[in-house]
């Protein structure tokens, strides 16, 4: 009997087999060239280039991702990644500490917006709407909200007239581009972003904003008219708030908001990480930092209650912009949010303009498989949560709610979006489905999510040059283009079947749930 | 469907002018109820026109009930008008046992107490007699009080409006039961269950109302409103919580009266900012979102002082019609109503209002058009 090492790793061991038809392979090479995680090589063996064949490097820091760019090069349709169940890499992959990855979660419960239904539908009591004919004003408030009896209003003959300022309120679409930074970011896949943001707002009509994401912005934007498109993210680490508050003078118009991230969904608890393997250059002058891996502190240090977080907000971002932005916060959902959600909504100086709410299913450029997988909380009840707590004291819609963390997963993130809506929330976040749709390949079942790796197939999470023009940009933006205008129209076909030519927030009648237990946990009306 | 109706007058007329208002409409509202609420009352009600008058419709369980609270509270009745009812057989109507319409003076100690005070005992106690006759734990309701208020009448059945109108005798214009103001429809089969409560017109310290369309923001409108008045109880039907933001509008905040339409229909915002008052509607829409409607309903409405008011949602899917002659005039949800009791007015001055319209008329019968 021969002898074996069986502590060897083996190709069988890792989570994705090449399989290689040596039949159509021509041995052009282009597979080997395209691949970022250098796993296919080939070997010459004797007869030269004629007896070379293809091997898949036996190594977990070089485990095939399944990202499939081996088989886009391919014209032969010789070579394509294939799943291994029986893989044994999140044993041994730990040999070199905590597993590391990007992307989602890929645990896949089932999801609770697919067991929601709109099942209200509009017949004979009144009537349903048509969605090309009837005008429609989607439109999300950003910003405090004060309840009517704050409203400095006084009665001037036949009219009412402010006759103090209220805090800023900003009225956009119910859709926002979540915060992913320049540097999670390669510098095309964010651009791609921001020109679609612009271009929905210049040439659609359609009053998006994208959020910068810790990690600052570029100067020539920061002192350009579309600022006004951008919310400014600071969070615990406050990468790029220098180059920020230099750029103050010389802003030519406010930006669309602040946003202080206290915790992501993706790794709840933890905060940022960019891998030192992603601090580009331009990235250290964005960020203002040697090369090294930039890992933000789990909070804001030196803050230790909701009051400090108010007084930081109060006194940081407020008074930067003269009061003029609104300023809102970002948590990942948790079993406290209720909590926190009240004390904002209690806080007499009403400053904080909105609360974002980061779910489970949050993609994340960088992130501790363990906490991607193991911690956080789902969104959906936990927005309906909020939105109770809310209603209870009669302050619903005094901080808007933003809901993100798995919205458009399975790409129907219209219907995503209305019925969290309906659940409470005033509009939704969404990152992954972006960089989706600019050519990632990534999925919740394991593919690629080498987004920190810096080796990006896509051009999309890296800073190396040779992957980053992979990324068409125009086509990139356009792709974002096409979906939010598709969403558009998906949201007015949802709107018109209710009767509603606005925003249902907190219409919970408007939805049916197919599971007992989901009803029950949400309010709304089983259906079976 | 509902069909709504509405007459204003400068000398009082008798419920049949309501129900001849109506009746023709009844394709539309399918003859399931009828209900009207009077105000500025004349004939019985002439004499005490200061003194809250109860509309109530009970058991004698009920009656007794209701008496003892109010002499325990301090109330004395001073009048009462008892309607003479036919109880021939064959009507198609699911009548109560008693109807009690009786004027109070008011307890001793508020003769010393201001309008607004005499306001909340008024709807304090209507609460409380409502809270009494109700059955709790599967009993059955000992009766239903409607309103609670001086010079104002609500009457409330189930059944044919034209047999209701037999078994209380509102044809026979006795001159006992007079107003110069009533709201009226006829239809009691709601959207939810059958309940008297659940009947238009709705009424909240001298505020009526009554609408004809489904608020598809009800749950919204709902969740806000419990927080917002104790008076805003109830919500047996979608349609009441058009009267409670009118209530809320007028009453607490004290707006203007245009804004009750900006608050229920508001301006896309590129409209709004065009406007003087942009900074205010905006915050308007901002803080009171909640009160939004956003279904197919038509409005109308009447307010303490005897103005009466329309309007609809700002798609106007649902129809309103003004109409106009000397001395009277009314509003319904389709023409032939108008045609049968103003044939010779001029009807090519009918008003039609539009979804951003809001149509009022005071006591002297001038009508304002006003467009949001």
């Amino acid at each position: 009997m021969a002898s074996v090492s069986v502590q060897d790793v083996s190709r069988n061991d890792l989570p994705w087999l090449v399989e290689w038809r040596q039949d159509k392979c021509v041995l052009c090479g282009m597979c080997a060239a395209v691949c970022t995680a250098d796993a296919i090589c080939f070997t010459a063996s004797r007869g030269g280039v004629r007896g070379a064949a293809l091997r898949q490097r036996a190594e977990i820091s070089h485990a095939c991702t399944g990202c499939g760019m081996c088989t886009k090069v391919c014209q032969q349709d010789a070579v394509r990644p294939v799943r291994n169940p029986d893989n044994r890499f999140p044993l041994l992959a730990r040999a070199g500490g905590p597993l590391k990855r990007g992307g989602r979660s890929n645990l896949n419960p089932p999801r609770t917006l697919d067991k929601l239904v709109v099942g209200r539908i509009s017949q004979m009591t009144d009537p349903a709407l048509d969605s090309e004919r009837h005008t429609f004003d989607l439109r999300a408030p950003l910003g405090r909200v004060l309840p009517v009896q704050d409203l400095p209003l006084r009665v001037e003959g036949d009219s009412l007239a402010l006759t103090a300022p209220t805090p800023p309120v900003r009225w956009i679409y119910p859709l926002l581009f979540s915060d992913m930074s320049i540097g999670a970011l390669s510098t095309r896949a964010w651009e791609a972003i921001a020109l679609a943001c612009a271009y929905l707002n210049e040439q659609c009509r359609l009053p998006v904003r994208m959020c910068s994401g810790e990690g600052g912005l570029p100067g020539r934007l920061l002192e350009s008219e579309h600022l006004k498109y951008m919310i400014v993210q600071i969070a615990s680490g406050h990468f790029g708030w220098n180059r920020i508050l230099r750029a103050l003078p010389r802003m030519k118009t406010d930006p669309a908001g602040v946003l202080i991230k206290i915790g992501q969904g993706a790794k709840p608890g933890d905060g940022g990480l960019l891998p030192a393997a992603k601090v580009a250059p331009h990235i250290q002058s964005i960020r203002g930092v040697p090369r090294a891996t930039l890992h933000s502190p789990a909070n804001h240090q030196g803050l230790y209650s909701i009051e400090e977080a108010v007084q930081k907000m109060h006194l940081s971002c407020n008074a930067a912009f003269g009061f003029r932005v609104p300023v809102a916060i970002k948590c990942a959902a948790s079993a406290t949010s209720v909590a926190v959600y009240n004390n904002l909504l209690r806080d007499p100086y009403n400053i904080c303009g909105g609360f974002f709410l980061d779910g489970i299913q949050g993609g994340t450029g960088a992130a501790n498989e363990v906490s991607l997988e193991h911690t956080g909380h789902p969104i959906v009840s936990k927005v309906r949560d909020c939105y109770r707590a809310a209603l209870l004291q009669g302050r619903q819609g005094q901080i808007p709610l933003w809901a993100g963390g798995g919205v458009g997963q399975t790409g129907h993130a219209a219907a995503d979006a209305f019925k969290l809506i309906c659940l409470g929330a005033n509009g939704v976040l969404v990152g992954r489905l972006l960089i989706q749709l600019l050519g990632c390949v990534g999925n919740e079942h394991g593919r690629c999510n080498a987004c920190n790796t810096g080796r990006c197939p896509a051009g999309i999470c890296t800073q190396d040059m040779r992957l980053v023009r992979r990324l068409d940009v125009d086509r990139g933006a356009q792709a974002i283009v096409d979906y939010m205008l598709a969403f558009d129209a998906e949201l007015r076909k949802l709107l018109a079947p209710v009767g509603n030519s606005s925003l249902p927030v907190g219409r919970a009648d408007a939805l049916v749930a197919t599971d007992k237990a989901v009803a029950d946990a949400l309010g709304v009306t089983y259906a079976c | 469907m509902c069909r709504i109706g509405a007459i204003k007058s400068l000398t009082p007329v008798s419920p049949s002018w309501a129900l001849r208002l109506m009746l023709p409409q009844q394709e539309g509202h399918d003859n399931s109820g009828f209900a009207m609420v009077m105000q500025d009352l004349d004939g019985a009600f002439a004499h005490s026109k200061d003194k809250p008058l109860l509309s109530m419709a009970c058991t004698s369980k009920g009656e007794q009930l209701v008496n003892a609270y109010m002499e325990e509270h301090g109330f004395t009745p001073v009048a009462q008008w008892t309607p003479d009812v036919d109880r021939r057989s064959g009507l198609n109507i699911a009548a109560m046992p008693r109807y009690v319409f009786r004027n109070y003076e008011y307890p001793e100690i508020y003769h010393y107490r201001t309008p607004e005070e005499r306001e909340d005992l008024l709807l304090d106690t209507r609460l409380a007699l409502r809270a009494l006759l109700t059955g709790r734990d599967g009993a059955p309701d000992e009766g239903y009080v409607y309103s609670f208020w001086p010079d104002v009448l609500t009457l409330k059945e189930i059944g044919d409006p034209a047999d209701i109108a037999v078994y209380f005798r509102l044809w026979e214009d006795n001159g006992r039961l007079m107003a110069r103001n009533i709201v009226t429809q006829c239809r009691q089969n709601t959207n939810y269950a059958i309940v008297r409560y659940a009947a238009h017109p709705f009424f909240l310290q001298g505020y009526t109302l009554c609408a004809n369309g489904e608020n598809t923001f009800f749950s919204r409108n709902r969740d806000f409103q419990r927080t917002l008045h104790r008076g805003y109880a109830g919500f047996e039907s979608d349609s009441q919580c058009l009267l409670h933001t009118l209530h809320y509008v007028l009453h607490e905040l004290r707006w203007p009266l245009r804004y009750y339409k900006h608050v229920i229909t508001p301006l896309p915002l590129p409209d709004m900012r065009e406007r003087p008052d942009s900074d205010a509607l905006i915050c308007l829409r901002e803080s009171l979102a909640h009160l939004e409607i956003n279904g197919p309903n038509a409005i109308i409405a009447l307010l303490p002082d005897g103005r009466m008011l329309t309007c609809c949602d700002a798609k106007k899917l649902r129809p309103l019609v003004v109409g106009r002659v000397e001395g009277m005039t009314a509003i319904t949800s389709e023409v032939c109503g108008l045609n049968t009791i103003l044939p010779d007015r001029d009807a090519g001055a009918d008003i039609y209002p539009g979804g951003r319209d809001m149509v009022v008329i005071d006591n002297r019968l001038e009508v304002l058009q006003w467009r949001q």
